[in-house]
């Protein structure tokens, strides 16, 4: 290691600070209780990323919804069977709005240690990943034009895996860009190949 | 780029093979000669012979002086040079591209000479550096005089010397598999024999049409129905395609793999040499090399045969197949496969991939089965409703089906549950899965680079989890499919220590379950 003997150190303090963090309460995991199982990681997604999801559920029942209610002015004889589709769509755009982010909002959880990135998400399909620090290659965030009306971004961790990616999405933009610098420093932090 | 254009010292400029011309001509000649012949077939039926070649011939000319001027072009503008640090090469037919390679980043040295290049005596070499899984880290160089590829290859991998390598008593041990005629029994199993099969009756239609004789074809093969019992024919039919399929199968298994032998170099190297017309010679640097892969296809299985997929970073890609250049022994009988897989692992002991394995529970053969049946009934039940709307016949075609598929479907499920399994094995992490293509992986732990623990809301249910391992190698992860949840949770806690430990709950006494590394 070297001349970088002293970083790895100092950057784990820094990266420490994320493990004592504001400590949100962890979720209720209706699972029944095996012996052995993964804990929910410490950090909920900011609150903000329930408006973003809704509102990308909003736009993605819209765009179909839209469309037919066009169709269905201008086609008068077939009134009734573009109106009604989009209706239906339109109801379930606004439950899946209402009631998916929520859902998710209590699923999508993130950490980082001093050792790993840990990230759970998904309801029906769960999903956990870890990346060790060790063995990440590129460190991104990404705002797109909604996250950026709510002030969040996306955080991406690559490791050597074509599978291995670790994304945090709905996280505060700040908390985003420093977690990243942090982890930047923290990879640069170690010479391995990482493969 | 501040080496570039500094000739002055290292070695000299090397170019490719003057014959360059003579294989662009050829590489057109032949399918333009098809087009030509089809092309002229039809003029000459529509006018005289006389006017066909009037047409044709210009036309063939123009085609092949083009590939042998692209051919000549590519000479003129290529070379390469071997430095102490890096491989440079200038090249490019539309855009000039310089590249500068380093070498210690050069993972793999490919050699395929085809026919026409094995007559002008040349290869074309592909040297591929493993940065990128597309075709951007990998320079192809084509055609190259066949001595000049040989000792470029050498030249570029030698670098992958280990540094143990003077203190290893297994560094050159040479021959690890070498080409054995009896292996050709399995060729025919593969799901190629299908394939092809089906392939040869579309290709049949096609040509005929090529030459306006579709429905002569289909008249002649419709008159052959009232000769016996209609289904006679027809399974008369299906198993003459079936052996032209298994022929085409068999003449592509010979092209392919005639010859075939596995060494291992004196660095470490392993070196893959193969093909009967078609020359192919695949070199993987040990150090890439992230564990195997034991592959059982269903037909191969039922006969005993396996192949020997490399689990490895950074492979050379390009037109070629890539499971096929992943491949370092083809289906051979199973206990070779083993004992090449454990030699290839540098295992003197028992391959990891016939390690015993840790079964998953009965939940998992639940989840088997209802997937198969669930197929297969979703299948029955268009049918039985169209059979409903529609005719009785599909209802027949139905309820018939259903007594072949049901029992069929329902062993598959029971095939797949069998395969289940992982365990750890020294360095190794195990895990089997499948029953079409049974496969089993033997990672090595330290490529391990992290993991992605799924769980559905059933599987939750079923107390079943799949983890999987991701790695820089192969398809980028591996997967122990429906694990019980704290046997999959204590496999991964226990094959890369510490990493999963921090994030887990509950009963920490339960690790013995997973065999401790040796």
């Amino acid at each position: 290691m070297g001349v970088l003997s002293h970083g790895p150190k100092r950057v784990a303090a820094r990266l420490a600070t994320w493990d004592h963090g504001a400590v949100t309460a962890p979720t209720i995991d209706d699972s029944p209780s095996p012996p052995l199982r993964l804990r929910p990681p410490r950090h909920a997604v900011d609150p903000r990323a329930v408006g973003w999801w809704s509102l990308q559920l909003v736009l993605l029942a819209a765009v179909p919804v839209v469309i037919l209610g066009v169709l269905g002015l201008l086609i008068a004889p077939a009134r009734l069977w573009l109106f009604a589709p989009a209706g239906i769509l339109a109801a379930l755009g606004a439950l899946a709005a209402v009631a998916l982010p929520r859902l998710w909002f209590r699923h999508h959880r993130w950490e980082v240690t001093d050792e790993a990135v840990y990230t759970r998400t998904g309801w029906f399909f769960q999903e956990w990943r870890v990346a060790p620090l060790s063995r990440i290659q590129t460190v991104d965030t990404v705002r797109g034009p909604l996250e950026q009306r709510f002030g969040l971004a996306t955080l991406t961790v690559t490791t050597a895996s074509a599978k291995g990616a670790v994304k945090i999405e709905g996280l505060d933009a700040e908390t985003a860009a420093d977690l990243a610098a942090d982890l930047t420093l923290a990879t640069q932090a170690t010479p391995e190949d990482a493969t | 780029m501040s080496t570039s254009d500094v000739s002055a010292d290292g070695p000299a400029w090397e170019r490719l093979d003057r014959k360059a011309f003579l294989a662009g001509a050829t590489y057109t000649a032949i399918p333009a000669a098809g087009a030509a012949v089809i092309t002229g077939y039809w003029l000459a039926v529509g006018s005289s012979l006389g006017t066909a070649l009037a047409w044709v011939l210009p036309a063939f000319v123009v085609a092949v002086v083009a590939g042998g001027a692209s051919g000549e072009w590519m000479w003129r503008v290529t070379r390469y040079r071997v430095d102490a640090e890096r491989l440079h090469v200038h090249t490019g037919v539309v855009f000039r591209k310089r590249l500068a390679l380093r070498r210690e980043r050069i993972r793999s040295v490919d050699l395929t000479a085809d026919p026409v290049l094995r007559v002008l005596g040349t290869a074309t070499v592909r040297v591929g550096t493993g940065e990128h899984a597309g075709a951007e880290g990998t320079v192809t160089l084509w055609p190259v005089p066949r001595a000049s590829a040989d000792a470029l290859r050498a030249t570029l991998l030698a670098h992958a010397a280990r540094p143990d390598g003077v203190d290893d008593p297994d560094a050159d041990d040479g021959a690890l598999a070498r080409f054995d005629r009896r292996w050709i029994r399995f060729a025919p199993l593969s799901f190629l024999t299908p394939t092809l099969a089906a392939a040869a009756g579309g290709g049949t239609l096609q040509v005929a049409e090529w030459f306006g004789m579709q429905e002569r074809v289909i008249n002649t093969v419709g008159s052959w129905f009232g000769l016996a019992p209609a289904l006679l024919v027809g399974l008369a039919l299906v198993v003459g395609l079936l052996m032209v399929g298994g022929v085409a199968t068999l003449a592509l298994w010979v092209e392919s793999w005639w010859n075939h032998t596995l060494d291992r170099q004196a660095d470490g190297t392993l070196h893959v040499r193969r093909g009967l017309l078609t020359t192919r010679s695949i070199s993987l640097e040990e150090s890439r090399l992230r564990g195997v892969e034991v592959v059982e296809p269903l037909g191969a299985r039922l006969a005993g045969g396996a192949r020997v997929d490399a689990v490895a970073t950074g492979l050379a890609t390009g037109e070629e197949d890539k499971t096929e250049s992943r491949t370092l022994l083809p289906t051979a009988p199973k206990e070779l496969a083993d004992r090449v897989a454990a030699d290839v692992l540098r295992e003197p002991g028992a391959p990891p991939t016939a390690a015993p394995l840790t079964p998953h529970p009965p939940a998992a053969r639940g989840r088997r089965l209802r997937w198969a049946l669930g197929t297969v009934l979703g299948g029955e039940a268009v049918l039985v409703l169209l059979g409903a709307l529609l005719t009785p016949v599909l209802l027949h075609a139905a309820w018939i089906s259903m007594l072949v598929l049901v029992p069929v479907a329902v062993l598959l499920a029971l095939d797949a549950y069998r395969a289940l399994g992982h365990t750890i094995a020294g360095a190794y992490l195990v895990a089997r899965s499948g029953t079409v293509r049974r496969a089993t992986v033997a990672l090595q732990r330290r490529g391990i680079v992290g993991w992605t623990v799924r769980q559905s809301l059933l599987q939750r249910r079923a107390g079943l989890v799949t983890v999987m391992a991701t790695t820089a190698a192969g398809p980028g992860a591996y997967a122990v499919r429906d694990a019980a949840e704290a046997d999959g949770l204590a496999l991964a806690d226990a094959a890369v220590p510490g990493l999963l430990r921090p994030f887990l709950v509950g009963a920490h006494d339960d690790q013995e379950r997973v065999a401790q590394p040796r």
